[in-house]
């Protein structure tokens, strides 16, 4: 797009409401540009173009409305779609929502000013995620195994440990074999300073803090900011993983207040509300950002994502988190109960999932048995919670002896297997206590477990 | 040609002015970048334009050209393995033009029009063709592709010759000098002509125990696969399209995620068809519009893929459409009818949205094509649907139940207890019983119907026990229906659960399935017998012949199965009862 040297500042501001302004005849404006607001206070405010039309430029402004009036505020239009300067150098640095240093540091000198809303990957150029990525987390690195280029999310409730969760990821993450460089990009949206202060400190401890990137709006920060802080953050990790070849995770937290800034400006361009008061294009709006995940053919770098977000009221059918189960690779749930009996994390894992795990395991990748051990441990232990249900109503005495073995399963997979605090624990180490709890069982009960793998690996067979 | 100019842009919609005279779903030039788009509303001068590429950019009076024309595909040889957007651009040729990132305003044909295709005529000179006549043919891998006399041409042929073309050179000429190439074009929104419908009588063989003995569908009938996420319906989708016993397979990824299709599009050529021994991505043409490319193609995408699956029927091929999912299409109908702020219906899908489906749905079916020859194609339609929250009273989920012969429905408790297929047997249905019964009674057994009843009694006479285990527990039920619950846990795990990823157990022959549901409805009356004799269930139940029963899935011989109905014999009917 050519741009103009001469641009007209409009002094035609008719209507305010909410995060949007309209902008009388604004002529030669473009869908999609970013718009200067200057106040009467000499403040200069960004905003962009939503709708357009002859009479009327509808814009929303990223940093709110607050003392705009329609007499003297102007609005010059630059030209140009949101863009965000791009470096190497951005790596160990703090950021705002919209890309601007917010650690007292100098601007960045820009390598790139890229599009922040990016473009869709050809499907056909993409490559297919089969790195397995060791988070050293039990319960995900055997039953929802990570994989470089998946997005997958943590769905939290209010006051669930899920920043501990991510950034332990974030700590311990390693693939196997490989010495590749890495980087973190955190995306901060409405949360508060003190769950970002958690992040900071933590890589800090771990010394860390050089290989990652913060984009940071906080709960005291404007709202609407926060549409513009996560396409900020996924531009700077594309430019380091395809550019600089670099294998960036992607922590975007909390995508529920995402939403609801989302929410915010489609209440106040009057559009239809779809569930809940949220946008029809919610979902696709969301997968614009989801969708950036992912490998490319011929590149070297590649981006993995974890969004967290917190489900109000632990409601999985919220559509927050509906929407983003149907965009990403599967799920990490996260379960106030198991929580409250002091499991850490506390991983529900029978909601959990994640759709690329074949990609990632099995030999060569893990282990030959990884696929078989995965599936028995969920059924024995989906077995096990439904006994406990019925052992509610009828007494642990009502059950038959294997059901009693079942019972202890349950108990024994969360204790064992689940709990694991800060231990960063190996592939080999999560499978092996996997066939620990395998002994509490009869072996003929090992039905999803091929015959060969229980002589290899089962813990009654090896010692002899 | 009318020229107008852009006078409103709202996020995928365009309002374009001064456009008297221009069509209805004709497609639309929008601005100096050329974005395509189509009508869908004319109002006064006024046309209001659905674009299929991101609009960002786009200004005020920038012009937009009508190109007078529907929105039409393009029919002929190199559509087999073939990987389009949701308006048939092939993405191999966008990712060499533009890179790995889609860029806008970028224009490629369907087919390759360079490339050349040997063409055998089938017909001479002097013989009369007229409409979906075949006159020759292409080799396409292994498939013979018919080209046909295109709908609302008849004549006599004047020149026919056979050699090298490419799809734009004629190969026949008529004696009123029509000529016809390899290649047709078809508006996408109107279904391709056919001579009658017929019932559906065939069953579509998927090799997926659950739906080929429990919830058939058949060829030329629809099924829809309805399931909250993670229960299982792009793996079920990709199930069928790997498996299904149809020439052609056409998958329709709309709005779903970029690394699934990466997912088929590296498994498919490895993979072979079991019944041509040829890899299956020879008969596959994939649709990728995924969630994050523009939302109106996405609505466009259902439609260029049924339109590619009729032109296949056409030339009496059975044709398999996978969509995947059509809640994204409906939700792209939501967005853009939003945009033009239509009164919305339930859950703001605009009123239509019922009818649309139908219509949709309708494009399936078992027809006697066009041409002379009456010969006899087919095309089956399995739909996803993600209902949101897993529910499934919202609105698509609801609509397409009305329309849909067999619906297969996914459970999410199924799947965190990682049964799969999720699909929740109870819940599910098929209509096509009674139509398959004569074909399955011919061709596997004639005591089908009467196993699948059984198996279904049991199944849910295990619901009902259940419900009493909850209140009083397992010990106070009689010795009789012990049993049923252990047979039916044995439905469920033995037999219902099939691996997608097994190497032996992800395709199950029909008369390995028919012999797997014998065996252990033949060892529940084994059961039943050896309780009659006075023998404690815990007795029988301990018989190892049970482990054997499990282990079923995983033999490819049929006669091992079959064995096992003597180890029963064998076992429960010689032990004694203990004193």
């Amino acid at each position: 797009m050519p741009k103009s040297l001469v641009s007209r500042e409009y002094r035609t501001v008719h209507y305010v409401s909410g995060p949007l302004i309209f902008v009388g005849r604004p002529e030669g404006v473009s869908y999609g540009e970013i718009a200067r607001i200057r106040l009467p206070n000499g403040e200069v405010r960004t905003g962009q173009v939503l709708d357009i039309s002859r009479d009327l430029g509808v814009v929303q402004v990223y940093e709110g409305t607050s003392g705009i009036d329609d007499l003297d505020t102007a609005v010059r239009f630059t030209g140009e779609p949101p863009r965000v300067p791009v470096a190497y150098d951005m790596l160990g640095r703090i950021f705002n929502g919209t890309g601007l240093p917010r650690d007292g540091g100098p601007g960045i000198i820009p390598e790139d000013e890229v599009d922040i809303n990016g473009m869709p990957i050809n499907p056909y150029a993409r490559d297919k995620p089969s790195d397995f990525i060791q988070t050293g987390i039990s319960s995900i690195d055997a039953l929802n195994t990570l994989v470089r280029g998946q997005k997958l999310p943590i769905f939290s409730g209010s006051g669930l440990p899920a920043g501990q969760l991510a950034a332990q990821i974030a700590r311990q993450t390693k693939v196997i074999g490989e010495g590749e460089k890495f980087a973190v990009v955190f995306a901060a949206m409405g949360i508060t300073y003190k769950e970002a202060s958690y992040f900071i400190q933590d890589f800090q401890r771990t010394g860390a803090l050089e290989r990652v990137v913060f984009f940071l709006n906080l709960a005291d920060d404007p709202a609407i900011e926060r549409l513009a802080t996560p396409r900020c953050a996924l531009s700077a990790a594309e430019y380091l993983a395809y550019t600089h070849g670099l294998h960036v995770l992607v922590i975007l937290s909390d995508m529920t207040n995402y939403c609801e800034a989302l929410r915010e400006i489609s209440t106040a361009r009057e559009e239809v509300p779809g569930r809940r008061g949220y946008p029809g294009y919610m979902y696709t709006d969301l997968a614009s950002l989801y969708e950036r995940a992912g490998r490319i053919k011929g590149k070297k770098g590649s981006i993995t994502q974890i969004p967290i977000l917190t489900m109000p009221d632990d409601d999985i059918t919220h559509p927050v988190p509906d929407l983003t189960g149907y965009i990403t690779e599967g799920q990490i749930v996260l379960s106030r109960d198991l929580f409250r009996r002091g499991v850490q994390p506390p991983i529900d894992v029978l909601p959990c999932l994640s759709r690329l795990m074949n990609m990632g395991i099995g030999p060569g990748k893990t282990r030959e048995d990884h696929r078989n051990v995965a599936d028995q441990l969920y059924a024995s232990y989906a077995y096990g919670r439904d006994l406990r249900k019925l052992v509610a109503i009828v007494g642990e005495e009502a059950l038959t002896e294997l059901d009693k073995k079942y019972l202890e399963f349950a108990d024994a997979f969360e204790q064992r297997f689940v709990t694991q605090g800060g231990e960063d624990r190996s592939i080999e180490r999560t499978l092996e206590i996997g066939w620990e709890l395998f002994s509490m069982l009869p072996e003929h009960e090992l039905k999803r477990v091929r015959r060969e793998y229980i002589s290899k690996y089962h813990p009654h067979h090896r010692e002899e | 040609m009318s020229e107008g100019y852009v006078s409103r842009v709202s996020g995928p919609v365009v309002i374009a002015g001064n456009m008297l005279g221009s069509r209805m779903y004709d497609v639309v030039l929008v601005g100096d970048e050329q974005l395509p788009g189509e009508i869908i509303r004319l109002d006064g001068d006024e046309a209001v334009i659905q674009v299929y590429e991101d609009t960002v950019g786009l200004k005020i009076n920038e012009p937009v050209v009508s190109t007078d024309l529907p929105l039409s595909v393009e029919l002929g040889p190199g559509l087999l393995s073939s990987i389009y957007d949701g308006v048939q651009r092939p993405l191999p040729a966008l990712a060499d033009k533009t890179g790995s990132f889609i860029s806008r305003g970028v224009s490629i044909p369907g087919l390759d029009h360079a490339k050349k295709w040997d063409f055998v005529p089938q017909c001479k000179p002097g013989d009369k063709v007229g409409a979906g006549d075949c006159i020759g043919t292409v080799k396409e891998f292994h498939l013979e592709h018919r080209i046909l006399v295109p709908p609302g041409i008849a004549g006599t042929i004047r020149e026919i010759a056979g050699g090298s073309f490419t799809v734009d050179e004629p190969v026949c000429t008529l004696d009123d000098a029509t000529t016809l190439t390899l290649m047709q074009r078809w508006p996408v929104r109107k279904s391709r002509p056919y001579r009658t419908k017929l019932d559906p009588a065939l069953p579509l063989l998927t090799g997926q125990r659950i739906f080929d003995a429990l919830f058939p569908v058949t060829k030329g009938g629809t099924a829809m696969i309805p399931g909250g996420f993670g229960t299982g319906k792009t793996v079920s989708e990709q199930t069928l399209a790997k498996w299904s016993d149809t020439q052609i397979v056409v998958y329709i990824g709309c709005g779903e995620r970029g690394n699934e299709m990466t997912d088929v599009l590296s498994e498919f050529p490895e993979l072979v068809d079991p019944r041509t021994e040829k890899p299956l991505i020879h008969r596959t043409i994939l649709i990728a519009n995924t969630s994050n490319m523009p939302v109106a193609a996405r609505e466009a995408s259902i439609y260029t893929g049924i339109t590619i699956a009729e032109y296949f029927r056409d030339m009496g091929y059975d044709v398999a459409l996978m969509a995947d999912s059509t809640s994204r299409w409906g939700e792209a109908l939501r967005e853009v009818s939003g945009r033009l702020e239509e009164m919305p219906g339930e859950e703001g899908y605009p009123a239509y949205l019922a009818s649309r489906l139908a219509a949709f749905y309708e494009r399936a079916g078992r027809v006697v094509c066009l041409g002379s020859d009456e010969c006899m194609g087919s095309i089956t339609i399995v739909g996803a649907v993600s209902p949101p929250g897993g529910d499934f009273s919202e609105p698509i989920t609801q609509n397409t139940l009305r329309i849909a012969g067999a619906f297969w429905a996914l459970d999410t408790s199924l799947a965190n207890r990682r049964h799969f297929p999720a699909i929740n047997w109870i819940k599910s249905y098929s209509l096509y019983l009674d139509s398959v019964e004569g074909w399955y009674g011919e061709h596997v057994a004639d005591d089908w119907r009467e196993l699948r009843e059984r198996a279904m009694f049991l199944l849910q006479k295990e619901v009902e026990l259940q419900e009493i285990v909850q209140l009083v527990g397992p010990d106070a039920l009689p010795e009789s229906e012990k049993i049923i619950l252990e047979v039916t846990r044995m439905l469920r795990e033995d037999f219902l659960q099939q691996s997608a990823y097994d190497p032996v157990d992800s395709f199950c022959p029909l008369d390995k399935q028919y012999w797997m549901l014998s065996v252990i409805l033949y060892y529940y009356d084994a059961l039943a017998a050896g309780l009659n004799r006075g023998v404690s269930s815990r007795q029988l139940l301990d018989l190892p012949v049970r482990t054997d029963i499990a282990r079923m899935k995983e033999l490819s011989d049929v006669a091992a199965i079959k064995a096992i109905i003597d180890d029963i014999d064998r076992s429960i009917y010689t032990v004694g009862v203990e004193q």
